[in-house]
């Protein structure tokens, strides 16, 4: 997989479309009631690349991103967007900078695809002035790019759990921001539906520039779509770079403590993580 | 709302056209919305219309008109404007903020069960009234303040207790649920300590009638309902992006917990105001709100309509109350529960979908 960094943007060029949104955490803390699950982290995720996240359950890796997004207070650091600090945004401004899909998503009884995808324009409109054209324009526009246009009027409580996650990313999609944070988005979606995800996310990346940050489960899914991966274990980074360089067997036996050997996938050639479990036990990993 | 649909292309060729499933979503949703509220119009009037005509002096339709607009005999228009058309207006702003504040409680805590009867926010006004009736001895506008500030330290105590870190809806509404307890049982305590006179005379105050709220009382209800209306109008932008949930919410660039707190603070001020003139109601925010999102059914607040649900329902039980009840006249707040459950009993059984709200 090759390296898609655009060309750094030239000197400031404040309001450019493919202007600057790297992301980056410096001696970022925080945690739930006191009890701190990330402490001092710095962290630097590329503008206009795909990022994924990942490491074993519970090592902070969906806080992180609560607090990349302003989901979550941070108890120190801050968190940059563009060279910018995003706790001095307001909300809504920042809402019009970065798209966050949060792990839960719910939606209200009744409620057509189209009017759930139009409530990610919440952050382009004023206190009165309610839809206009260039929302009706985004929604079409959001419902095309994930290809959810022909269930428009359709109630979001009856699609399949493909489709619903589709829906959701289509109303991050409306918001229009040049970044967006998934925080797990194929969870309870089978092997192909995970696929299908992926693959629009990059086409999303590809053909809108959109920077793309997921926190996944899925190691060899995040090695395949990820131009840069981050390897999170008990609140710290152990590994971040080009998923080729990052994903060995030791970095996979430091983050998750599973004895796996690293081969290259035989479709993209990106590293592909065999654990080795019971079967392999006698093997012999380097 | 002429202006957009100018600004867009129109025909079937050009982009974004007749075949835009956006737009022609919304102009459904708009034929919807404008069918409902002409419905529910329609059995305002015709609710107001038999409570004109109604009572001990039959006036026909057209004699109660007349009279409404200063025509007709003195007594008709003495009957029609000091004794029918103040119960009505009260009926209808009683209604509205009930109605009102049942949809805020219930979208901004995500919990359809939410309302101010189950929170115990009604009955903290209940015993706000009856202590300044049975205790301090007071009377008139007194009470009605006593109540208006007995809703609010129920809420303000919910508060307190429910606080953690930012305002959880499970953890308000359970909060509640322990309040709304804890309020009925002194109001019992308080009944059955004194005199079966008294006791009557404060009963009024635990179910809720419009019977008797009239002149610069009425004037000050619907002052005070209309400011606060005027408010919520301004806070329903943020109901859209709390009902999908607070992380959601916060990624759209509300800011949650000051969004939740001013439209609760707003939806107890309805409900105070409300119950400090007509007493608790039973069920009216509950069952507004419910029936106005399923006519509506597109996942919103449905705000405007439970305005009009509830003042209809509070009127039709009124109506009900003084003239269906076999010689009867039973108060407002008995009523609208008869006639409001069975409603949303039906509206559930019939509902096509097999989710529940």
């Amino acid at each position: 997989m090759t390296d898609v960094h655009p060309p750094a943007p030239a000197p400031a060029r404040p309001g450019d479309a493919a202007r600057d949104v790297t992301l980056r955490a410096h001696g970022v803390s925080l945690g739930y009631d006191g009890r701190r699950v990330i402490e001092g982290l710095d962290l630097e995720l590329p503008s206009g690349s795909v990022t994924a996240v990942v490491g074993p359950n519970a090592c902070g890796k969906s806080t992180l991103l609560r607090g990349l997004a302003r989901l979550h207070p941070l108890d120190a650091g801050r968190v940059t967007l563009g060279g910018e600090d995003v706790g001095t945004l307001s909300r809504k401004e920042l809402a019009k900078r970065l798209g966050v899909l949060p792990q839960s998503s719910i939606a209200p009884d009744g409620v057509r695809v189209a009017e759930l995808v139009g409530r990610g324009r919440y952050p382009h409109q004023g206190w009165f002035g309610r839809h206009s054209s260039s929302d009706d324009g985004a929604v079409l526009r959001a419902l095309e790019a994930t290809g959810v246009a022909d269930l428009a009027d359709r109630p979001v409580a009856e699609l399949s759990g493909g489709q619903r996650q589709r829906v959701w990313i289509a109303m991050v999609l409306a918001q229009e921001t040049d970044v967006m944070l998934l925080d797990e988005p194929t969870t309870y979606l089978d092997l192909a539906h995970q696929v299908d995800l992926l693959d629009l996310l990059t086409d999303l990346n590809r053909t809108r520039g959109t920077t793309v940050v997921m926190v996944l489960h899925e190691l060899n899914l995040a090695a395949r779509y990820a131009d840069h991966l981050v390897v999170m274990s008990a609140g710290q980074v152990v590994a971040e770079g080009r998923p080729g360089d990052v994903l060995t067997a030791a970095s996979v036996h430091a983050a998750f403590g599973l004895r796996a050997r690293v081969v290259p996938d035989p479709v993209s050639g990106t590293p592909l993580v065999v654990p080795l479990g019971r079967a392999g036990r006698d093997e012999n990993i380097g | 709302m002429t202006a957009d649909l100018a600004a867009r292309p129109a025909g079937p060729d050009a982009p974004g056209g007749a075949t835009d499933p956006v737009a022609a979503l919304r102009r459904r949703r708009r034929r919807r919305l404008a069918l409902v509220v002409a419905a529910l119009g329609v059995l305002l009037v015709a609710a107001a219309t038999l409570a004109l005509t109604l009572g001990e002096a039959s006036l026909a339709p057209g004699r109660a008109l007349a009279a409404l607009f200063g025509a007709g005999s003195d007594a008709d228009v003495f009957v029609v404007h000091r004794l029918r058309l103040p119960r009505i207006e009260t009926a209808v702003l009683a209604g509205a903020s009930f109605g009102l504040a049942g949809a805020i409680f219930q979208t901004t805590l995500r919990n359809p069960l939410a309302s101010p009867d189950i929170l115990g926010i009604a009955s903290g006004a209940s015993l706000g009234a009856v202590t300044a009736m049975l205790v301090l001895g007071l009377t008139g506008l007194a009470v009605s303040g006593a109540a208006f500030v007995g809703a609010l330290v129920v809420a303000l105590l919910i508060w307190v207790f429910a606080w953690r870190q930012g305002l959880h809806s499970i953890r308000f509404v359970l909060v509640g649920v322990g309040f709304a307890y804890l309020c009925s049982s002194l109001l019992a305590w308080l009944l059955a300590s004194v005199e079966i006179r008294a006791a009557q005379s404060a009963l009024v105050w635990t179910v809720g009638s419009v019977a008797d709220v009239r002149g610069t009382d009425l004037t000050t209800f619907a002052v005070a309902a209309l400011v606060l209306v005027a408010a919520v109008a301004v806070a329903s932008r943020w109901q859209g992006p709390l009902a999908l949930g607070d992380d959601h919410a916060r990624a759209l660039g509300v800011p949650v917990d000051v969004a939740r707190v001013a439209s609760l603070l707003l939806a107890v001020g309805l409900v105070g105001v409300a119950t400090s003139f007509v007493g608790p109601l039973a069920f009216v925010a509950l069952v507004a709100p419910a029936i106005a999102r399923r006519l509506l059914d597109d996942g919103g607040a449905a705000l405007a309509v439970s305005v009009l649900t509830g003042a209809v329902l509070v009127l039709a039980a009124d109506v009900v109350g003084q003239h269906l009840l076999f010689g009867v006249e039973a108060p407002t707040g008995i009523v609208t529960g008869l006639i409001g459950a069975p409603y949303l009993l039906w509206l559930l059984a019939s509902d096509r979908r097999k989710t529940l709200a």
